[in-house]
């Protein structure tokens, strides 16, 4: 099994509503891969629930080769699983270098052994990923008062900073202007560079074409396409979904 | 400033405070200050968990009640030295915390607190109702005729205990609050979703403030029963404990270990001043209009006022 993220039989059920049906994913070391489905497909909760924000009733989860399905969120990104959220998270009361001081500081130490960076070091660290994603200019300002654009790619930083092997960007784009959306799809593209797979969920279908290496559609909890992006929206179980009958 | 050479500032700044007050004859000062310290370690302690990790605890008087009790159970017992008593009823306040971590652990906000609040009133039946404890009726305790270190009257030795606690407290606070445990605790009060998706441990870090903030609460109430010499329920649980605790944080600014101190001296004094001048009643009212001055005027209270001075004169230069 050479698969860097390896998710069987995954359900998740709220009560009686099954938001995940005995779902399968696959993601290769470095891979790109595209993640869609109308609104309420169970994309974000097929997102918590890799992340480990949500426990599951059924399925595993496998990671790197180890079964991570009984492992709590911070765990979970030690060993390398990274995630954006959806409506940007950041830590208001701080400033944007100290955002990424707390990954550094948490999440990176699991893989490196006891040996823990020092203040000096985890500023520097910080203060280059700021600079990759193009905020160094903004590193002391207050997070809060960030622009909607900056503030996506301060999530995005923030997953960086753990040095994670899978980044789940969800939604990193939505709501933000054409030339936006550019910005963040560069920086996505960008990760294939410092060996991190990504899954990207996104509405924006030009996103999603540009970036996919591959593409895996959600209905209602089901997987119901799983291939080459072009193949996937020629699809049509895919376009019934989207489109009606 | 590094660590170690803040405490030792701290503690020499303590030191020369006890030395110095001994020049003071009026014995009511020490009553006094005895009260304004107790309550710089209830609010350094309160803000461990209510500013630093963002959960507001409304129950500081069943902490400090458990330390009050710790050390009347203990001297009905055995009349241990003063120190085993601060010892071990910080001990017991900070297990009743973890305690309190671990079965609110899924509360947050409005339900935290009531929560606390609920812990408080239960911990006040259980005394209440112990007869070995004094029960309903209070408890006396005989302060001891000799005075240990010298002193010449054994609340000026309260008054050199209280000091050095509130020293510890302050250096503890501050030590927390650069450390890497105090990043982890600001990432829990700004969004604890977000903190657990950075690495946080966030259980494990909420029981550690829970510990620290509710041993600390204890560690107030240790010597109390020295203090005022016989303890019913009533007073050993007053809400006044708690109001205080919330208060005085919120008026000195809950980011730093500065905001609590500041905001303990100033209402504490106010408070004494008051309570001689004009009258006891008084007391809470003037928390109250304080409190709501500060919240609607000066949200992050006095350290806000310095900490936003500071910028605009980084601005200009």
């Amino acid at each position: 099994m050479n698969d860097l993220l390896h998710v069987q039989g995954l359900t998740k059920r709220f009560g009686g509503f099954v938001a995940l049906d005995r779902v399968d994913l696959q993601v290769a070391p470095g891979e790109r891969l595209g993640l869609i489905g109308p609104n309420g497909s169970g994309k974000s909760t097929l997102v918590n629930c890799v992340s480990g924000l949500l426990r599951t009733e059924e399925g595993q989860v496998s990671f790197d080769g180890h079964d991570i399905s009984s492992l709590p969120a911070h765990q979970r990104i030690q060993r390398g699983i990274a995630r954006s959220f959806q409506i940007p998270k950041p830590f208001a009361s701080v400033s944007v270098l100290d955002n990424l001081c707390v990954p550094l500081l948490y999440a990176t130490g699991h893989r490196e052994g006891s040996h823990r960076p020092s203040e000096a070091q985890v500023r520097s660290q910080a203060i280059a990923i700021l600079d990759s994603v193009g905020l160094a200019q903004r590193a002391d300002e207050m997070s809060s008062g960030l622009t909607q654009v900056d503030m996506r790619k301060l999530e995005l930083a923030r997953a960086i900073a753990a040095r994670p092997l899978l980044l789940i960007a969800d939604e990193a784009m939505a709501g933000l202007s054409s030339s936006e959306v550019d910005e963040i799809l560069q920086l996505l593209l960008q990760m294939k560079a410092r060996g991190i797979a990504v899954i990207m969920i996104e509405h924006i279908m030009r996103a999603v074409m540009q970036f996919s290496e591959r593409v895996v559609v959600l209905v209602a909890g089901h997987k119901v396409a799983d291939g080459n992006p072009h193949e996937v929206i020629a699809n049509p179980d895919v376009q019934k979904a989207y489109l009606g009958e | 400033m590094s660590n170690a050479r803040f405490a030792t500032i701290a503690l020499l700044a303590g030191v020369l405070l006890i030395v110095g007050a001994q020049w003071i004859q009026n014995d009511y000062f020490f009553n006094a200050a005895y009260t304004v310290l107790m309550y710089v370690i209830l609010s350094t302690a309160w803000n461990i968990l209510g500013g630093y990790t963002g959960y507001v605890n409304f129950g500081t008087a069943g902490f400090f009640a458990l330390g009050v009790y710790s050390s009347i159970v203990l001297w009905k017992a055995f009349h241990p030295p003063l120190a085993v008593m601060i010892v071990v009823g910080t001990l017991v306040a900070a297990l009743a915390g973890v305690g309190l971590g671990y079965l609110t652990m899924r509360l947050r906000g409005h339900f935290f607190a009531i929560a606390t609040l609920a812990l408080a009133i239960m911990l006040f039946t259980f005394v209440t109702n112990w007869d070995y404890a004094g029960g309903a009726r209070g408890a006396y305790v005989i302060v001891p005729r000799e005075v240990p270190f010298g002193f010449a009257r054994y609340i000026r030795y309260l008054f050199s205990v209280m000091v050095l606690l509130s020293v510890a407290s302050i250096v503890v606070a501050r030590v927390v609050e650069r450390s890497r445990l105090g990043r982890g605790l600001a990432a829990i009060r700004d969004d604890e979703l977000a903190a657990e998706c950075a690495g946080v441990p966030t259980l494990k870090l909420k029981l550690i403030s829970t510990a620290l903030s509710g041993g600390m609460m204890g560690l107030a109430g240790t010597t109390f029963p020295f203090f005022i010499s016989f303890v019913e329920p009533v007073g050993a649980f007053d809400l006044r404990y708690a109001v205080n605790a919330i208060a005085m944080p919120v008026i000195g600014g809950m980011t730093t270990w500065l905001g609590p101190l500041i905001g303990a001296v100033l209402l504490g004094t106010v408070q004494q001043l008051v309570q001689v001048t004009i009258s006891s009643a008084w007391n809470l009212l003037i928390v109250g209009l304080l409190l709501v001055g500060f919240v609607t005027m000066a949200p992050e209270g006095i350290m806000g006022w310095v900490f936003a001075w500071r910028r605009r004169r980084a601005r200009r230069s």
